[in-house]
């Protein structure tokens, strides 16, 4: 069977974010880009049933401008089998995002999808339940777990209050949560061969996709900074500035 | 081989990760354990470490000097002991045989050197023989198909974990110095073969250092490096020159690493009122902490690319390896004192790099037998 990962190119979880002084959205010059996390568990994942037998090709796809290319070889490097890259300047969301999937897996036919079950930029959670919906499959989001059935999965998901175990019926989409696994490091004969292996490139238009932007970003602010403590004398007077001045005891 | 640029890049920011994520948090264990995890070791088997400077042909990364030395600095980020782990594999513990070995014995060992299944160890120093190593009183006689060894080496780097030695015996008593010497391959695990205790150490806990002791050791007259007797102190040179590089490279990622910490807490830290980073005695001696790497960071980048050019840099490595590791000393001193109370306490691991860095002025050639060599060089050719 084949497996399809989404990869995403974003800002490093290391990164000091800054917005904009304009505030139309955050700084990205010179700032380091990597695969968002959530994606390279996807990878991971996939290599893994690839390693097991249970898969015969993992495709890496990401949707972007041409940087996106060193996305996708992080994951060639990881183990993922070739790559597509959706080449757009423009200002990718997740339904555009997920309509330009849909082609894909209309393309390649993958027995199942893995995707990040969110990005940590825009931290939207949205675009692997958006191509479930569009491309009419079902979905086990939030994955922890992951056991290949025949011609089905079985998943533990990670939901408010526990796990909750679902069979889906193959071909599906699954997103990843953290604890799904741990991915590995690239060795550099693997980031070696990963130069190697092929990349296909399309364009939005190629696969038939309007991915003009549906949302509107009106402002983009960064969280209020906090305000200084005070350190209080006694019990008493914090007792009584809970009370009277937070109001959160009565 | 030089990778290009993309692929080395991607290469060092895998391993910066490692670095960060996996080993930096172990720190504090290896240095109070004194050991190394096994499963770290294997994963930096997988991750390609031990063959960083073999020849791809034999199974390696076949690194050149330039690439070898970006990585040496990442590593310089974390405790040096996870470096030595496969260090001697990459440098003094491998390369007698990269450098000098017939096609014969590469073919035998450096495929599984590589992978890190086989580790190596440089067996010069003896008790009389450090700086002047030229003066190696260990013997190796001929007889019949072998040669028998007998001698003791001392502080002999990764030793108790080595299955392969490069060792430095003398082949002919008549000469006395560095002409009469030659290097063998030696299997850990040749009848004759004594390991002393481990030495307990000022710092680098995790790394291993012991004497290994040669009483009629056979050896086959195959394992002579190179087939050609009493030119073993050529090799060892030529290993200790890209050495040299190496840890001035290392030397370099540690001071990076100690200025980062040391900025970060002078802007955490107040005194009278204010973040001790505001004052300019404190600023002082982080700038110069900044500007000492950066020059060793020129030296080394410049150094290296001359190598990887052929140019013969004997005095140039020797010049890198004096400043550098003479810089690194002063970061950590350095960090110590902008760290103060804090610093001389073991909660954050300063006072600990200041242990482990003391050694780098010291192994493969003192900063003294740097200095002697820079200036003969300067007396010879003007």
């Amino acid at each position: 069977m084949k497996v399809l990962v989404a990869a995403k190119r974003v800002v490093d979880y290391n990164v000091n974010i800054r917005v904009l002084s304009d505030n139309t959205g955050v700084d990205l010059n010179n700032v380091k880009m990597s695969l968002n996390p959530f994606d390279e568990i996807a990878i991971e994942e996939a290599v893994r049933l690839r390693e097991a037998g249970t898969a015969e090709e993992v495709i890496v796809v990401s949707v972007g401008t041409s940087a996106c290319q060193e996305q996708i070889r992080t994951a060639l490097a990881l183990g993922a089998d070739r790559g597509i890259l959706v080449e757009t300047d423009e200002d990718m969301q997740p339904l555009a995002i997920a309509k330009v999937l849909k082609a894909i897996v209309d393309k390649e036919q993958p027995s199942l999808v893995i995707a990040g079950k969110q990005a940590i930029d825009g931290d939207n959670s949205q675009t692997g339940q958006m191509l479930a919906a569009l491309a009419g499959l079902g979905q086990a989001t939030f994955a922890s777990q992951l056991v290949m059935g025949d011609g089905e999965a079985t998943v533990t998901r990670e939901v408010d209050g526990g796990a909750e175990t679902i069979t889906v019926k193959l071909p599906a989409i699954l997103t990843t949560d953290l604890r799904l696994n741990e991915p590995r490091y690239a060795s550099l004969p693997n980031i070696m061969k990963a130069k190697k292996k092929p990349i296909d490139v399309y364009t939005p238009e190629d696969l038939g996709v309007d991915v003009t932007p549906r949302v509107k970003t009106l402002k983009v602010e960064p969280p209020a900074s906090r305000k200084a403590g005070i350190i209080v004398e006694s019990v008493e007077e914090l007792v009584d500035k809970l009370r009277n001045e937070a109001k959160v005891i009565s | 081989m030089a990778l290009d640029k993309e692929t080395l890049k991607q290469f060092l920011d895998t391993l910066e990760r490692f670095v960060e994520q996996r080993l930096r948090p172990l720190e504090s264990q290896v240095g109070s354990e004194d050991r190394i995890p096994d499963d770290v070791f294997e994963e930096m088997k997988t991750l390609g470490l031990f063959g960083l400077t073999i020849p791809e042909q034999y199974g390696g990364l076949g690194l050149n000097m330039s690439e070898e030395v970006a990585v040496a600095r990442v590593f310089g980020h974390t405790s040096p002991a996870f470096r030595s782990a496969f260090g001697t594999n990459v440098g003094i513990g491998s390369q007698s045989l990269v450098i000098d070995g017939t096609q014969a014995q590469k073919k035998h060992y450096l495929p599984r050197m590589a992978t890190g299944e086989i580790i190596g160890s440089f067996c010069l120093t003896e008790p009389d023989a450090g700086s002047d190593a030229a003066s190696v009183r260990m013997t190796a006689k001929k007889d019949a198909d072998s040669y028998v060894l007998n001698g003791t080496k001392r502080f002999i780097t990764n030793a108790p974990k080595a299955q392969l030695f490069s060792v430095f015996a003398r082949t002919n008593t008549a000469v006395k110095g560095a002409r009469g010497v030659s290097a063998f391959l030696v299997d850990a695990a040749s009848d004759g073969i004594e390991l002393g205790p481990a030495y307990k150490k000022m710092g680098q806990q995790g790394t291993y250092v012991c004497d290994v002791f040669f009483a009629d050791v056979r050896v086959p007259a195959e394992n002579l490096i190179g087939g050609k007797e009493n030119v073993g102190f050529k090799t060892a040179m030529k290993v200790l020159d890209k050495g040299r590089l190496h840890i001035s490279a290392l030397s370099l990622g540690i001071a990076e690493r100690l200025i980062k910490d040391c900025l970060n807490y002078a802007r955490e830290r107040k005194q009278f009122g204010q973040p001790i980073a505001e004052f300019q005695l404190i600023q002082a001696m982080l700038a110069d902490s900044k500007t000492e790497a950066y020059a060793a960071e020129c030296m080394i980048a410049d150094t290296a690319r001359r190598r990887d050019e052929g140019e013969d840099v004997a005095v140039l490595a020797a010049s890198c390896k004096l400043f550098a590791t003479e810089m690194v000393g002063r970061v950590a001193d350095r960090a110590v004192q902008i760290f103060g109370g804090a610093g001389y306490v073991e909660d954050y691991g300063i006072e600990r790099f200041y242990r482990d860095v003391r050694l780098f002025r010291i192994y493969e050639g003192t900063s003294q037998i740097q200095q002697t060599v820079i200036a003969r060089d300067m007396i010879k050719n003007g």
